[in-house]
C-alpha cells in the first residue's frame, strides 16, 4: 500500500509556492512521514515557523500551525511549550531566518534544553527576498549583496547548536531523502532540544549564481559533499576537505527545561504551604 | 473581605494581572519595570503558573503570543527601550488578533535616555509604535489601586475583544508606594474570549458570522487552524485578494471604533461649571487635582479631566470640555503629545496650552497652578 501523504496535508492549499528544483518539498515529505511513523496527533501538535521559503511549510501541514515574524519562531514555540507542556512543537525554517535574525533565540533554545524540534532547511541563501547572502553562505559565493564573491565567513548550524547547548543535532541532506524521516523521528523522539539542520538546494537564487549548471547538479553536489558519521571513521583530515558529515552528530542527556520548571512549581507551593 | 495592602506600583499591576487570571508571563529585565517581572517569578509558580525570562525583549513578545493561542491568559512587561523593541511582535498580535496584555513603564527617551526618571513619552508609540493600520487600546493608571484595577481591566478587553492591551503608568505611578484594597476573587467580574461554537472542521479562526470579534480557539484542544502575519482571510490562511484585505482591516478597526463607550474611562473633578480644564493623566494628573483644588480656593473656576483610557482618546469628551471652558491645559511629561490630541478635539472652541516636561522631574502643582492663573488673564 502507498503511503498516505493526503493524512496530513492540508486540502486544497497545494500546489505550495517553492520553485522547481527547490528541496524543500522534499524535506516536508520526510517531515510527514516521520510524523506518521511517531503517530503524532494532528491536533495535539504545534508547527511554528518564522519568515522566508522554508516558513511557508506550516500553512501546508493540517496540525496547529504558526507562520511569525522573521527570525521569532523558537520564541513563540517556547510560549506554547511552556504554556502547554503536553503539546508536541515542531520549529521549522531556514539558515537566514534561523542562524541572523533569529540566532539568539535559537542558541538560547539550546541552552534551555526545551523539548521543541526545530528543523532548518539550510539552502545557503535568502531565497525569498531573491537571493542575498546569509550566514551559511561559502566564503567567496555569489549572492545578489556579494556581487564580487562573499567576504564573510559562514556558521555551522550543526557545530553552533552543540555549542549552545543542544542535546540531540543531527545533519542530513535533501538528496538524502529518506534519511530526512529517520532523523527526524530520532529528533522528535529526544527529550530536549533537538536541531535537523536539513542540506539544501536553491537553485532559482543561488545556483544560476554559483555555477550549478542545472537541479541536477546541484542535487548530486549534496550527495558528494555528505559524507556519514560511520564512513568518516575511516577517513583522514585530507579525505574529509570539502566534505560535510551526516546523520547523528551529537546527543546528550540533560535536565529538560519544562521539567525542571515543573520542579520550580512544586518549590513554590511546597514554599506557600 | 477584601485585603488591604501597602504595595508598590508595579507589585499592584503583578497583583492585579493574577487576579485576572493571568497564567504566563515573559519578559526580559528593564528599568522601571523590572518589579512587575520579580513578582511574576515568585508568584506565578504558587498558583501553577509559568513564568521565564526570555533573552530579549522581541523574545518575550513572541512567547506570550504563543502561550495565549493555548488559551492562557499572558502578560509581559517592558520600558521603553523595551516597548520599542517589542513593536515587531505587538503588530504580529494586532493582525493575528491574538489577546494579551502589555506593561509598559514609562520612562525618559528615547533611547536609553533616562532608565529612572518618569515619562509620559510613550502614548503615541502605544498607537502608532508598530507599522500599519491597527487598532490600539492603552490605558494610563494615575495610582497604585487604579494599576491593579486597570490591569484587570486591561486582560478583560483585551479577551473581549481579541487584541493586545497596554497599561502604561509612567516611573512614579509604577513606583510609587499607596495603601490598596485587593478584593476578593470574583468581585471585579473576569472575560474570557469567546471560544467557537461551531463543530471543529467548520471552525475559521476570523469568522465574521459571528460579529467584528470572532471567536478564538486554543492551540491543543480539538481545533486546528492555522494564524499568520500576512494579510488573511477568515480562514486564517494568506490572500492578497484586495477586497478581503480591506474588509479585513476595516473590521479590526471597528472592534474599536463600534465600542469607543465600552473602552474609553476618564474622571472628572470640579468640571461642571469650570473656566479652564487641565486635562492630564498618570501621576501629573495628581498634581493637577492638587493644582485645581488650589485654583478654586482662590475663587478661580478650575476643574480636571482625568484621561484613563488613552488610547481610543477620549475626543467626545474633550470635545464637549472645549465647547464649555475658555481654557484648557494640558501638563504632561512630554513635548506635547496630548497637547496636539486635545487640540485636534477642541477644534479651535477653546484656547489649548501646555506645560510639558523632560527633564526627569515631575511637575508639580504650583506649576499647573500659575498656568491655570496665566490662562484665565
Amino acid at each position: 500500500m502507498s503511503f498516505d501523504y493526503e493524512k496530513y496535508i492540508r486540502p486544497g492549499k497545494l500546489p505550495h509556492i517553492w520553485c522547481p528544483g527547490c528541496g524543500h518539498g522534499i524535506v516536508m515529505k520526510g517531515l510527514i512521514r516521520a510524523m506518521d511513523a511517531l503517530g503524532m496527533k494532528k491536533n495535539n501538535t504545534a508547527i511554528v515557523s518564522g519568515i522566508g521559503c522554508a516558513s511557508r511549510l506550516p500553512g501546508y501541514i493540517d496540525c496547529c500551525t504558526l507562520h511569525t515574524t522573521h527570525g521569532r519562531a523558537v520564541a513563540f514555540a517556547t510560549g506554547i511549550k511552556m504554556a502547554k507542556p503536553e503539546m508536541q512543537v515542531l520549529c521549522v525554517g531556514g539558515d537566514g531566518d534561523g542562524v541572523a535574525i533569529g540566532g539568539n533565540h535559537f542558541i538560547h533554545a539550546c541552552r534551555r534544553n526545551i523539548n521543541i524540534t526545530y528543523l532548518i532547511m539550510n539552502n545557503n541563501i535568502y531565497g525569498m527576498t531573491g537571493g542575498q547572502f546569509s550566514p551559511t553562505t561559502p566564503t567567496g559565493a555569489k549572492a545578489s549583496t556579494t556581487p564580487y564573491g562573499n567576504p564573510d565567513p559562514p556558521f555551522d548550524i550543526a557545530k553552533l547548536a552543540i555549542g549552545a547547548g543542544a542535546t540531540f543535532v543531527a545533519r542530513g541532506t535533501a538528496y538524502h531523502a529518506n534519511q530526512i524521516e529517520k532523523l527526524l523521528v530520532e529528533a522528535i523522539r529526544h527529550k530536549g532540544f533537538s536541531v535537523v539542520e536539513i542540506l539544501d538546494s536553491c537553485p532559482t537564487t543561488y545556483g544560476r549564481r554559483n555555477r550549478f549548471r542545472s537541479v541536477v547538479e546541484m542535487m548530486n553536489n549534496l550527495k558528494e559533499i555528505a559524507v556519514s558519521v560511520q564512513a568518516a571513521e575511516h577517513m583522514s583530515p585530507e579525505q574529509m576537505q570539502g566534505k560535510v558529515l551526516t546523520g547523528v552528530l551529537y546527543r546528550d542527556n540533560r535536565p529538560e527545561y519544562v521539567e525542571e520548571y515543573q520542579k520550580v512549581i512544586e518549590a513554590a507551593q511546597d514554599f506557600a504551604g | 473581605m477584601s485585603k488591604i495592602a501597602f504595595l508598590q506600583g508595579n507589585e499592584a499591576c503583578a497583583y492585579g494581572a493574577l487576579y485576572a487570571g493571568c497564567r504566563f508571563f515573559a519578559g526580559y529585565p528593564i528599568t522601571p519595570s523590572t518589579e512587575v517581572a520579580e513578582v511574576m517569578a515568585k508568584e506565578l509558580p504558587k498558583v501553577g503558573g509559568k513564568f521565564i525570562q526570555m533573552e530579549d525583549e522581541i523574545g518575550a513578545m513572541a512567547a506570550i503570543i504563543g502561550a495565549s493561542l493555548t488559551g492562557v491568559k499572558s502578560l509581559t512587561a517592558t520600558s521603553g527601550p523595551g516597548f520599542s523593541l517589542k513593536q515587531e511582535n505587538l503588530g504580529y498580535a494586532c493582525i493575528t488578533e491574538v489577546p494579551c496584555v502589555i506593561i509598559n513603564v514609562m520612562r525618559g527617551g528615547p533611547s536609553t535616555g533616562m532608565p529612572t526618571g518618569p515619562s509620559q513619552s510613550d502614548v503615541m508609540q502605544a498607537k502608532w509604535g508598530t507599522h500599519g493600520d491597527h487598532p490600539a487600546i492603552c490605558i494610563v493608571p494615575a495610582s497604585v489601586q487604579e494599576l491593579f484595577t486597570e490591569t484587570v481591566r486591561a486582560f478583560n478587553l483585551s479577551e473581549k475583544y481579541r487584541m493586545p492591551v497596554t497599561v502604561m503608568p509612567d516611573e512614579i505611578v509604577g513606583h510609587m508606594r499607596e495603601r490598596i484594597e485587593i478584593p476578593e476573587p470574583g468581585v471585579i467580574p473576569l472575560t474570557d474570549r469567546t471560544p467557537p461554537s461551531v463543530e471543529p472542521e467548520e471552525y475559521k479562526p476570523y469568522d465574521t458570522r459571528f460579529g467584528d470579534v470572532p471567536p478564538l480557539a486554543a492551540f491543543g484542544s480539538e481545533y486546528r487552524f492555522h494564524v499568520t502575519g500576512l494579510n488573511k482571510a477568515e480562514d486564517g490562511f494568506p490572500t492578497t485578494r484586495a477586497e478581503l484585505v480591506q474588509q479585513e482591516e476595516e473590521r479590526q478597526m471597528r472592534k474599536i471604533e463600534d465600542h469607543i463607550d465600552d473602552i474609553v474611562s476618564y474622571e472628572e473633578y470640579m468640571l461642571d461649571d469650570a473656566d479652564v480644564a487641565v486635562v492630564a493623566f498618570g501621576s501629573t494628573a495628581r498634581s493637577a487635582r492638587f493644582a485645581v483644588r488650589e485654583a478654586r480656593e482662590a475663587g478661580i473656576k478650575a476643574g480636571l479631566f482625568r484621561i484613563i483610557t488613552y488610547w481610543p482618546f477620549p475626543e467626545k469628551q474633550i470635545a464637549g470640555i472645549a465647547g464649555r471652558v475658555k481654557a484648557i491645559i494640558t501638563p504632561e511629561m512630554n513635548l506635547g503629545m496630548t497637547f496636539h490630541e486635545v487640540m485636534r478635539c477642541a477644534a479651535g472652541k477653546s484656547t489649548v496650552s501646555g506645560i510639558f516636561r523632560v527633564d526627569g522631574e515631575p511637575i508639580n502643582p504650583g506649576q499647573i497652578l500659575d498656568k491655570i492663573k496665566e490662562a484665565l488673564r
